[in-house]
């Protein structure tokens, strides 16, 4: 090692892409140039197969029979295969085993796969599809809440979370009110559809290319259904086309169809569903049907609270039972209840399996809470801002607190709701605007305006705990490049680039020295789902972890090569301190390699502190809180209902960002998404269980009109995490979605003060139907009656 | 005598071996083993992502470089349709050292990526901004020329950042030297002087006539045919519906049709007319129809679907025929050299019905330019502002002679079986005082001429609700009322 030559690197500032810095997107070049990779977009061999799975338009009853015959023998068709073919576990459901693959007596959802076909080409597999014929003997479906309410229809007893004396509360209550709130579902929407492709390997080998959140899930369930070990299957994922919760469990049933048919036979199969199918057969947000009865005082604080929630799972439980956790763990929002009772139902129906979507539940729950106290506030005829903050949770920094123990037990600790919410309240000007919209509305018949702040408190881990786990792997090559792989999966949300930037921060090499790899079984194991916003607490963590284990081994070479102690050895900024030397960071790389110094390590991150026993509704579910407030104004139109999002103030909690830019984008498309659930995107099935908006031109996501043209985004300056999060930051992937409850009593605030002199008993989404009826609701006159006297 | 189809792709001639007739450019792009042009992406296959979108150039003399661009979503441009077309695809807007070009840098800078699955399609959209080729109309903003485009991750703002940071950007050089290229070759394609274009598979065939007489012979020879224009609709039988059709004949190339005359106190749109072609002239006579056309589709529906096509196609939540019926259109029928004549509102017989005979096809449509700009509203009513489907869809012309109602066109979409005249309604308005209360008072006849459906865009009650409702607006809007009514588009109160 030339010594002499290190004395003189030149030394640099700071290396460049580390921890906070407002990285680009790792595959921003590749997305602009169509170059990024999805599923569908590998080279594939010549002799791949494409795959169709034909589904049932029926939506509950008996398949008496199933004969494929002329399927087997249209053009192009290589294989047929039905629930007969399985040769393991014919389930392709994450934790209950109730998902059949496919379908082999009960029909329980229109969309539920029946058999599956692979041909040369995509349109011979489906075009075979047709000529199957299928026996269904059918029942009649249960469809919507409330049939599955009066049915009794339940996947399992309902869940019950009690604080206090609700009874005694309730009774002496000094106001009580009741209310009840529908909540629509939504449509994930990726742009990239589900897809798979499935390469047999040597042996009883497979590997499968799959779009998915989920790895070591799709692993295990190709694993179950072809009777392999997992060793035997790798599921690798660069990235996703976008997932938001939708790509968690969704993707096991194309991975597994295109795993048994390549094992069958012997070629390469790929499974993409057409968007049709996909809205058809994957799962959705589950929809809510809340009842409540509320007791508060004269300043509109909470006194006594019965919430219920009737949440739709849909055919199977899938992810339902830890969603409707999340909703009754965020059925408090930011708000102290001191005497509270939370059941939630999980209904049975003959429709999709709900699934994951960003917030996992915890927007429902929450955008209950904030009903019920819009609801309050309307009641008292008081400021809703002012109902809001007379029941937050102590400030973290309150003497003495005596509000912070949630119904489920556990201290909130890090409350800082209250700067945030004074924050955008000020920078919005809410009171003057208040003022401003009462004028403004004042000289306006037709148009009405609202305004509306909402605060969000999201609890961050996953609920069940052992799920908190996570592994990365980083090998520092002898040129001092830097390959790093981990189980967090890439869907668009920057999770890649962020990790990139610790691993860098930890080495003080530049961010783009960090080469990021595909996501694989065969490289890091036992992986948990990309999911609960933990990407980057786990996954950055365990690479942490991994990085500073290289680094500890190149010291102690470094040390003992130049009779240092160890803890002596500084990484800076591209290069090495060292015995009052420098060396640049490749050649302390080189000299640890000639060293035969191991430069490969594995990491490895489980949260602390965390551990929730759901029986005993003990222990602490989560590790820390994200917190976040919104104002939007809204417009409305009370002749046809109409409504226009016209500005909205974000001011968000990230702790200490990683990366600035990225936890912008989160929040701003987390927002807009929030927005779209509760106001154009509406789910329509009809009263045979069949789903009528199964494509864009039906089902209506946000276009970039509907962004609110004034739209203020601010990350919260003195955001630190309380909890040792890597580098402080907090998990930033689902609590802004939750900012979009404002734009929803925005505009249930624009009905209100079109004067019907009732509470406006919006329901969600809030499309033009559902705003004209609430404004009728409201008590407010037809338009004949308002605008045809005296003219 | 029929020729081969032939096309430029990316600067370079394709004459594409085994295209089927009712192949769609987007399979044609990302088939493995010869293109593998993967950056354009299927999001949905009916034309509402613009995940897939491209430019389609045509010869165009007035154009900078000699070809004017258009944005198109490739799911539904089918494969007959790209005859002596160029088409550009995000593979090729690089430089020539592997630079980004300003409408991909853009992206980067502004963080405009997430997933990235949608990117291409934005990136697109941006290079037609840039060029001034997006065809979303007169004073499009970023959103405007955006609103083909979905994107689920970011919420937009990037991406709108990037199109203002585009749209005033020169074009690298190498951008124009490849429109100069495929300006040459479409010249040579042209050159070549093909009468008619045919596409065949087995016995189902294609024929693209290229003159009027071509078009005309080719229908008479096939009556069965499916004639298309913009395949906005018929893309969808193909991808959705996977529907046969053994005959089609694409009206596209013929230059005739393309054309829009004002004679004789008429405006004349041919069959070929798209909605971009009329756009601004339509919105310069009637602000509300601006504003109407504005709103359907996206830049790259509005590109290919046409106006003709709108109406032949006999939906009845299509948004042309009500303001077209409103503003006393009338329809032009040919068959062979016969032509026919009709009022707009006569063509809808019943649902799926029309009066339009085998080997018959609209060949323009006419508009009697006498209705005053501001006189016509037309309110349409959706669950989303841009892009979507009409729950209901009033167009509004009511004349008056000093304080009196003296004539009343007024059409509904969404509200039966076909494009239909409120007929109670405007009975109910003639010969009355021109109040609110006049409106108020007519407005309720809308159930004596409606007995509208439920289903996933509104209920009945909606529907009838709101029907009543906008003729009160109108009534409003038309007697001086100074308060704010509108929430979208010029006259919008509210930004």
């Amino acid at each position: 090692m030339n010594a002499q030559r290190n004395r003189h690197v030149a030394p640099a500032p700071r290396a460049d892409g580390g921890v906070g810095t407002a990285k680009a997107h790792d595959s921003a070049p590749l997305h602009v140039t169509g170059e990024a990779v999805y599923v569908d977009d590998i080279a594939v061999p010549s002799d791949t197969l494409h795959a169709h799975i034909a589904l049932s338009d029926v939506a509950h009853g008996r398949l008496t029979s199933l004969d494929i015959a002329a399927v087997r023998a249209a053009p192009g068709v290589v294989d047929v295969i039905t629930a007969a073919d399985v040769p393991g576990v014919n389930d392709v459901s994450p934790i209950a085993g109730d998902d059949p693959m496919l379908a082999a007596d009960t029909i329980s959802y229109n969309g539920q796969a029946l058999f599956a076909v692979a041909a040369e080409t995509q349109l011979q597999a489906r075009r075979a599809a047709k000529h199957a014929v299928v026996d269904i003997d059918a029942g009649s479906p249960i469809v919507t809440i409330d049939q599955a309410m009066d049915a009794g229809s339940l996947l399992g007893p309902p869940e019950v979370m009690e604080s206090g004396d609700l009874d005694d509360a309730l009774a002496r209550t000094p106001h009580r009110l009741q209310g009840r709130l529908y909540i629509g579902g939504q449509e994930h929407l990726y742009l990239e559809g589900q897809a798979a492709l499935a390469i047999p390997g040597e042996g009883r080998d497979v590997t499968v290319h799959a779009s998915t959140q989920h790895p070591t899930e799709i692993q295990h369930k190709v694993a179950h259904v072809l009777g392999l070990a997992s060793h035997d299957v790798t599921v690798e994922v660069r990235r996703m086309g976008g997932a938001f919760g939708g790509k968690e469990s969704q993707g096991n049933l194309p991975a597994c169809i295109a795993a048994l048919l390549a094992v069958r036979t012997r070629r390469p199969v790929k499974v993409v569903y057409d968007r049709d199918d996909d809205m058809r057969v994957t799962g959705k947000r589950h929809d809510f049907r809340i009842d409540y009865d509320v007791g508060f005082d004269d300043h509109g604080r909470i006194t006594a609270l019965d919430v219920t929630h009737a949440i739709r799972c849909g055919m199977s439980w899938d992810l339902s039972e830890p969603i409707g956790d999340r909703a009754m763990f965020h059925a408090d929002n930011c708000y102290f209840l001191e005497h509270a009772r939370i059941t939630s139902y999980r209904c049975k129906t003959h429709t999709a399996s709900n699934t994951a979507f960003r917030g996992f539940g915890g927007p429902q729950g929450m955008i209950g809470m904030e009903r019920i106290i819009d609801h309050v506030a309307y009641a008292l005829g008081r400021d809703a801002l002012a109902v809001r903050r007379a029941n937050f949770y102590d400030h973290r920094d309150a003497p003495a607190p005596k509000r912070r123990t949630t119904p489920y037990n556990m201290a909130v600790e890090d409350c800082i709701i209250q700067d945030l919410a004074d924050g955008v309240a000020r920078t919005s000007h809410y009171a003057a605007r208040c003022e401003e919209i009462a004028a403004w509305n004042a000289a306006n018949p037709v148009l009405k305006k609202g305004i509306a702040l909402t605060p969000v408190r999201f609890g961050i881990s996953f609920t069940k705990t052992f799920l908190n786990q996570a592994g990365a792997l980083v090998h520092v090559y002898n040129d001092g490049s830097i390959g790093l792989n981990h189980g967090g999966t890439e869907m668009g949300q920057g999770l890649f680039t962020k990790v990139a930037q610790v691993v860098a921060e930890e080495f003080q090499v530049d961010a783009d020295r960090v080469k990021i790899t595909a996501t694989t079984t065969g490289k890091v194991p036992n992986t948990s789902a990309t999911a609960a916003s933990s990407g980057a607490d786990l996954n950055g963590m365990a690479a942490a972890n991994a990085a500073r284990k290289i680094k500890t081994r190149i010291a102690a070479h470094l040390a003992e090569q130049h009779q240092a102690a160890p803890e002596d050895v500084r990484f800076l900024p591209g290069r090495i301190a060292v015995g009052g030397q420098e060396m640049s960071f490749d050649d302390a790389v080189m000299s640890a390699y000639m060293a035969r110094v191991p430069l490969s390590a594995t990491g490895f991150y489980a949260t602390p502190k965390i551990g929730w026993n759901k029986q005993e509704r003990t222990g602490r579910p989560f590790f820390y809180f994200a917190y976040g407030a919104a104002v939007t104004e809204a417009v409305i139109d009370t002749l046809t209902g109409e409504n226009r999002l016209l500005r909205a103030d974000i001011l968000h909690d990230v702790g200490r960002s990683l990366n600035p830019a990225i936890d912008r984008g989160q929040i701003e498309g987390g927002y807009v998404q929030g927005a779209g659930w509760l106001t154009t995107e509406e789910l329509v099935w009809d009263a045979a269980g069949a789903l009528k908006t199964h494509a864009p031109s039906t089902y209506k996501i946000p276009t970039s009109a509907d962004r609110p043209p004034e739209l203020n985004i601010a990350i919260y300056d003195r955001g630190a995490n309380a909890e040792e999060t890597v580098y402080r930051s907090k998990a930033v992937g689902e609590p802004p979605f939750m900012l979009a409850i404002s734009a929803f009593f925005a505009i249930s605030d624009a009905i209100a003060r079109a004067g019907g002199g009732q509470y406006p008993d919006l329901q969600a989404p809030a499309t033009p139907e559902r705003v004209l009826a609430a404004l009728k609701a409201s008590g407010l006159a037809d338009a004949a009656e308002r605008f045809g006297a005296g003219q | 005598m029929t020729s081969p189809l032939s096309f430029v792709l990316n600067g370079r001639r394709e004459v594409p071996d085994g295209a089927g007739p009712t192949d769609t450019l987007l399979g044609y792009l990302r088939a493995g083993r010869t293109r593998r042009l993967t950056g354009t992406k299927e999001g949905c296959a009916e034309g509402d992502c613009g995940s897939c979108t491209v430019l389609l150039g045509a010869r165009d003399d007035d154009a900078p470089h000699g070809i004017r661009y258009r944005l198109a979503n490739a799911c539904i441009l089918l494969m007959p349709m790209v005859h002596g077309r160029a088409i550009v695809t995000v593979e090729a807007l690089k430089g020539p050292a592997g630079e980004l070009h300003p409408c991909q840098q853009s992206i980067v800078d502004t963080h405009g990526s997430q997933c990235g699955f949608c990117t291409p399609g934005f990136v697109m959209a941006l290079r037609a901004l840039q060029s001034g080729d997006h065809g979303a109309g007169p004073a499009a903003t970023a959103t405007d020329a955006l609103a083909g485009n979905l994107c689920r991750c970011t919420g937009y703002g990037p991406l709108i950042d990037a199109a203002d940071a585009v749209r005033d950007a020169p074009l690298p050089d190498w951008d124009i030297a490849r429109q100069a290229e495929e300006r040459a070759l479409l010249d040579v394609i042209a050159a070549e002087g093909a009468d008619t274009i045919e596409v065949a598979a087995g016995d189902r065939r294609a024929l693209v006539p290229q003159t009027a007489d071509a078009f005309a012979a080719a229908v008479t020879a096939n009556p069965d045919a499916r004639i298309v224009a913009g395949a906005t609709d018929v893309g969808l039988w193909v991808t959705k519906q996977d529907r046969d059709l053994p005959t089609t004949i694409y009206l596209g190339h013929v230059a005739a049709f393309g054309e829009t005359t004002a004679r004789d106190g008429k405006l004349r749109i041919g069959a070929s007319v798209t909605y971009a072609d009329i756009h601004a002239r339509l919105a310069d006579l009637w602000p509300d129809l601006g504003e109407l056309i504005r709103r359907i589709g996206g830049p790259q529906v509005r590109a290919s679907g046409t106006i003709c096509g709108n109406i032949a196609n006999g939906s009845p939540i299509g948004d042309m025929p009500p303001a077209l019926i409103a503003l006393g259109a009338e329809l032009i029928l040919r068959m062979g050299d016969a032509r026919r004549r009709m009022p707009l509102e006569d063509f809808f017989l019943q649902y799926g019905k029309q009066d339009l005979a085998a080997g018959e096809f609209v060949e323009a449509v006419e508009i009697p330019l006498e209705t005053p700009p501001g006189q016509l509203a037309c309110y349409k009513i959706s669950k989303r502002f841009e892009s979507d489907i009409s729950a209901v869809l009033a167009a509004v012309n009511v004349t008056a002679e000093g304080k009196r109602i003296t004539g009343a066109r007024i059409a509904f979409g969404g509200m039966a079986g076909v494009p239909k005249r409120a007929r109670a309604v405007e009975r109910a308005l003639r010969g009355e005082p021109f109040t609110v209360a006049t409106f108020v008072g007519a407005a309720r006849h809308i159930a004596d001429d409606f007995a509208p459906l439920d289903d996933l865009r509104g209920s009945a009650g909606y529907r009838l609700a709101t029907a009543r409702n906008l003729l009160i607006k109108y009534g409003l809007e038309r007697t001086g009322d100074t308060s704010a009514t509108r929430l979208t588009g010029l006259d919008a109160a509210v930004a």
